[in-house]
């Protein structure tokens, strides 16, 4: 390999691509960023005057304290993995989704038209059913307006995803403020509450938990068979990395194009539909905690496979639900979650690069 | 009477769609050059926020509205540094690395900034440009205003030329365009790639120092209410040309200005469809321009969002 | 936590009553002992959450309602222990916010945003030994009630001194929602200028949040540009005042007092003092007498002023002011006392009829005076 290598009194230096990135490393870099994360946390909550060891639990321990924390962090995990297995998919076949915040939202939309239409008489399960299908074909529609537009015009499927994104917000807020709103609401921007017939099963009684989770387990083991042991996938992912290659295979780039989006679509549809008919029970402007966003960096903290998507997922929202922990345990401010996420991320990501890579000395 | 009136007011709308649109105009300018080089940086929100916060507290300290744009641009360098040493030399995913410095710019602004909320910054007297600004009709809204607005525009100006004009700025292209062929040519690819992402973040730095200092004036925590998305939209309406930019920037700045004056005189439109109209457009002209080979190669940079490691 | 010092407090007393039944220590033991006892029986402090929608510091809605629970602990020093959480969104994280609160031990749990009703009324049915204050909504239990403020009040009183400061009886209002309260107070701003001027219109642009303090301040411009001179908001942050300051026109401050970031524009301030009715609601809980009811505080309660009256004003406009202000105390002055028109002449409230709370609740429409249509 031809690198550029750095000068210094050290030596020569440079960095390289590792041959085989073992597999004890893959497991380590997680678990590395992870208590770095930890030590600059204890670094910055020392700095604020507070117990370190404390300021730890709340993170660390206490999302995880009984049945019922978890079942919060379970709640808040599902959009994001439902989201970031799609996503996965898609990257593999080098299909760049950005959008996933867009096809959430439309999910949540059509699921949302669907659990305000009087259809009492399908009974719970036929409402529940067809709500959930709206919402996953609102988000293939969604994607599907991606996969289009890369089809017929060729065109960029990062900048389309990203500008439909602002499209659906902006279809949202129109929505909430304008026709659907609740015309008992006292023109509060949101719609009426969805009847009960839309109250998806819980898991576990007493708690918001939802069969959204196990259907994003399900759907992660599902992503799994379709990347590791389907002919259809293992021919997107071809199609993808090599569209030289696949050709001669008899894969088509089109059909891992469509193939993709239409899934990731589906997924972040879906997941719009159980934020909505789930925990919120109505449309608001506020649908989405930026969960389509957040998914493409589970994605890839995840390594783009879908067991390390659910634990990112997991790992994500605890870190989120720590930081509110941490306001009323400690008195430490919201910001903090956000500066802790961040610094999370950037050492997932270096430490997921320094796997691959490494810095060897030349001379 | 109701000419002069009318005149008036387009003078005024013009004078406020200008302030508006010119942090849109220098976050869009920055991203322009970096996607010119080949990357997406969708940390722009974060980097903006940052040097929010960062040209807000300078400006308290100094008074000086100088230092506070040049703080605001070292901090958008200094976070595009961080983005683009991962991005870039470790090879992470670019997306994945631009949201985490949106969230980390998010935070650690909100983090920084608690002392300086609600802090009162005096505002300085605009002294507008000498004799133009007392021209009749648009004088006064085109020259009296900030020189933070000339200068986007100059950079405009600049940007333009360096890209289509210098050396430097074809050896910027040619690193968004092929990589691999920049790098046979001898290009340092990654150093230019570098360069143009912490050129991007010192932009976007100017637009948040700009929001902050100068035109709301404050310090509030996420108080860039996703201009830098805003900004990021701008280059594929702008085709990656300096020139649309500035259309583009005002345009998206004036939409909300128009849809206030038209509300305010009783009209009616909804704000959710009329500020979906840019988005709109920009897909549409994302759809024309790829059509057609020849128009995409002139227009978008190939390799946008392609990672290079050289000798691979 | 909790656990842990009952359980010290539970040892400590045990062994004070040992030492004092024993009755083997000498005069100063039994006083220690007793001392004990005191501090033994002193009963836990009242926790109370807060669960904010805004950060602390975002000088407006939230920051006011920080300052009153600042204003609580001060009152009630270690008799209560307060803690909150902000920026907390009114989607689905709000129930996760509420019942953590609960299962930390607070007993005493208020809200203070709109969005947050739906969850807390869930909750509340659920934890029947928790007392749920909710600000701002209409839905209550019988360990839930609703506080609000009267913040028409205000916006009257700075509406008369609008009437009175206008040169080109154009004013404007920066609007955030169209709910019925922000229609209410743009009404009420609209009468107050009227009664002095009755020339004056009104201009509305909505620009469908609560705080971005660019919309706000391009809303302001417009508003300006329109040629209105003095401006009201309804919105958080202080890019209303800042840009009128810079282009020589007047506004006021809301929520707060927003004199110091526009000391040429600012000509009085309409504040909400949330500190007086969380005072109550807190003695309730500590001492009894906490009741299901709808609070809904004016002037007269002290969690609406006006103040920060600017040197610009002539005597008369505030001797005016304080003329109405008391009468609002008292009771002799009514801001809603008919006849009021509607945009279209319709009458709305009937010749020298005395609005009630409910008719107030329901304002969906502009009075005459008020430019442009209420959005749909």
């Amino acid at each position: 390999m031809l690198l550029e290598p750095m000068r210094s009194q050290l030596g020569v230096w440079r960095i390289e691509r590792r041959p085989a990135a073992t597999a004890w490393m893959r497991w380590a870099s997680p678990l590395l960023a992870l208590l770095l994360t930890a030590v600059i946390a204890a670094m910055l909550f020392a700095m604020l005057g507070k117990n370190p060891w404390q300021g730890l639990a709340v993170f660390f321990v206490e999302p995880l304290r009984n049945a019922y924390a978890l079942s919060e962090l379970a709640l808040k995990a599902t959009p994001l993995m439902l989201c970031a297995l799609g996503l996965a998919i898609g990257f593999r076949a080098n299909v760049w989704n950005i959008g996933a915040e867009g096809q959430f939202l439309l999910g949540a939309i059509c699921a949302g038209w669907v659990a305000l239409l009087d259809l009492a008489s399908l009974g719970s399960v036929g409402l529940i059913s067809l709500l959930l299908l709206a919402g996953m074909l609102g988000g293939m529609a969604w994607a599907g307006i991606v996969a289009w537009l890369r089809d017929r015009c060729n065109a960029n499927e990062i900048l389309v995803s990203l500008m439909l994104v602002y499209v659906a917000q902006l279809l949202l807020a129109w929505l909430v403020y304008g026709p659907m709103k609740d015309p008992a609401g006292f023109n509060f921007p949101q719609t009426p509450r969805f009847s009960a017939a839309s109250v998806l099963p819980k898991l576990i009684e007493g708690t918001r938990l939802h069969i959204g989770f196990v259907v994003a387990l399900l759907a992660a083991l599902a992503a799994w068979l379709f990347m590791f042991r389907a002919r259809a996938g293992h021919a997107l992912q071809v199609a993808g990395l090599a569209p030289q290659a696949a050709r001669y295979a008899g894969y088509s780039a089109r059909r891992a194009l469509w193939t993709s989006l239409l899934i990731s679509g589906a997924a972040a549809g879906l997941a719009g539909a159980f934020e909505a008919a789930g925990p919120l029970r109505q449309l608001t402007p506020y649908v989405s905690a930026g969960y389509g966003f957040a998914a493409i960096i589970v994605a890839f903290v995840g390594r783009l496979h879908p067991l390390g998507i659910v634990l990112a997922s997991l790992l994500l929202s605890m870190f989120f639900i720590g930081g509110e922990l941490a306001q009323s345990r400690l008195g430490l401010p919201n910001a903090l979650s956000g500066v802790f996420q961040g610094v999370l991320l950037f050492s997932l990501l270096a430490c997921d690069a320094l796997i691959l890579y490494r810095l060897r000395r030349v001379v | 009477m109701n000419e002069i009136n009318n005149l008036a007011l387009l003078s005024t709308l013009i004078a406020a769609t200008l302030s508006a649109g010119t942090p849109l105009l220098l976050a869009g300018l920055g991203l322009l050059v970096n996607e010119r080089a080949g990357v997406v940086n969708l940390g722009a929100e974060g980097m903006m926020l940052l040097a929010a916060v960062a040209g807000f507290a300078l400006a308290l300290a100094t008074g000086s509205d100088v230092l506070a744009l040049a703080g605001g641009a070292l901090a958008g360098a200094l976070a595009a540094l961080l983005f683009g040493v991962f991005a870039i030399y470790l090879n992470t995913n670019q997306y994945a690395t631009g949201l985490a410095l949106s969230l980390l710019g998010g935070g650690l602004s909100a983090f920084v900034g608690i002392d300086y909320v609600s802090r009162n910054l005096p505002r300085l007297p605009l002294t507008g440009i000498p004799w133009l600004s007392d021209l009749p009709w648009f004088g006064p809204a085109l020259f009296r205003q900030h020189w933070a607005v000339y200068l986007a525009l100059l950079l405009a100006l600049l940007i333009g030329v360096f890209l289509q004009r210098s050396r430097a700025g074809l050896a910027l292209r040619a690193v968004g365009e092929s990589p691999e062929s920049a790098h046979a040519l001898g290009l340092p690819v990654r150093r230019v790639r570098l360069a143009a992402v912490c050129f991007g973040g010192a932009c976007c730095g100017l637009a948040g120092a700009y929001l902050s200092v100068i035109y709301t004036p404050m310090w509030v925590e996420g108080m860039v209410a996703g201009r830098g998305w805003i900004a990021l939209a701008l280059t594929p309406f702008a085709t990656w040309r300096a020139s649309r930019v500035v259309i583009g920037a005002y345009l998206f700045g004036g939409v909300t200005l128009l849809q206030f004056h038209l509300q305010s005189i009783g009209v009616e439109i909804s704000s959710a469809l009329l500020s979906m109209l840019p988005y709109l457009a920009t897909i549409l002209v994302l759809a024309l321009i790829s059509r057609n080979p020849v128009w995409i190669q002139r227009n978008m940079p190939a390799s946008l969002g392609r990672p290079f490691t050289p000798g691979q | 936590m909790l656990n842990a010092l009952s359980r010290r407090a539970l040892l400590a007393a045990l062994l004070a009553t040992a030492v004092a039944l024993a009755g083997c220590g000498s005069k100063d033991d039994a006083k220690k002992a007793d001392e004990k006892k005191a501090e033994a029986v002193k009963p836990d402090p009242l926790k109370i959450g807060f669960i904010y929608v805004g950060p602390t510091g975002d000088a407006g809605w939230t920051f006011a309602h920080d300052n009153a629970r600042k204003a609580v602990e001060q009152e009630f020093g270690d008799r209560v222990k307060t803690s909150f959480v902000e920026s907390v969104p009114e989607g689905p994280d709000s129930e996760r916010v509420v019942r953590d609160l609960v299962g930390q031990g607070n007993k005493l749990i208020f809200g203070t945003t709109f969005g947050y009703m739906e969850t807390m009324l869930k909750v509340a049915e659920e934890t029947k030994g928790v007392r749920f204050e909710h600000a701002t909504g209409y839905k209550s239990a019988e360990n839930m009630r609703t506080y609000d403020s009267r913040t028409y009040e205000g916006a009257y009183l700075v509406g008369v001194i609008a009437g009175k400061m206008t040169k080109s009886n154009k004013l404007g209002v920066v609007a955030s929602v169209p709910i019925p309260e922000v229609l209410r107070n743009i009404n009420a701003f609209t009468l107050g200028a009227q009664s002095v001027n009755p020339k004056v219109t009104t201009r509305v642009v909505w620009i469908n949040k609560w705080f971005d303090p660019g919309k706000e301040r391009e809303g302001a411009v417009a508003l300006m540009d329109q040629g209105a001179d003095v401006l009201m908001q309804n919105t958080d942050s202080t890019a209303v005042v800042q840009a009128a300051n810079e282009k020589g026109k007047f506004a006021f401050g809301w929520d707060s007092d927003m004199s110091k970031f526009a000391p040429e524009a600012h000509l009085a301030s309409a504040i909400i003092n949330w500190a007086p009715y969380y005072k109550k609601a807190v003695r309730e809980a500590l001492d009894g007498g906490w009741k299901t009811e709808h609070n809904w505080w004016g002037l007269k309660e002290g969690a609406i002023d006006v103040v920060a009256l600017s040197d610009k004003l002539p005597a008369e406009v505030k001797a005016l002011v304080e003329a109405r202000k008391q009468g609002i105390k008292d009771g002799s002055f009514v801001i809603w006392r008919g006849p009021i028109v509607d945009q279209a002449g319709k009458v709305m409230l009937a010749k020298d009829q005395v609005a009630e709370d409910k008719w107030m609740h329901d304002i969906k429409w502009y009075v005459k005076g008020v430019q442009g249509a209420v959005p749909k």
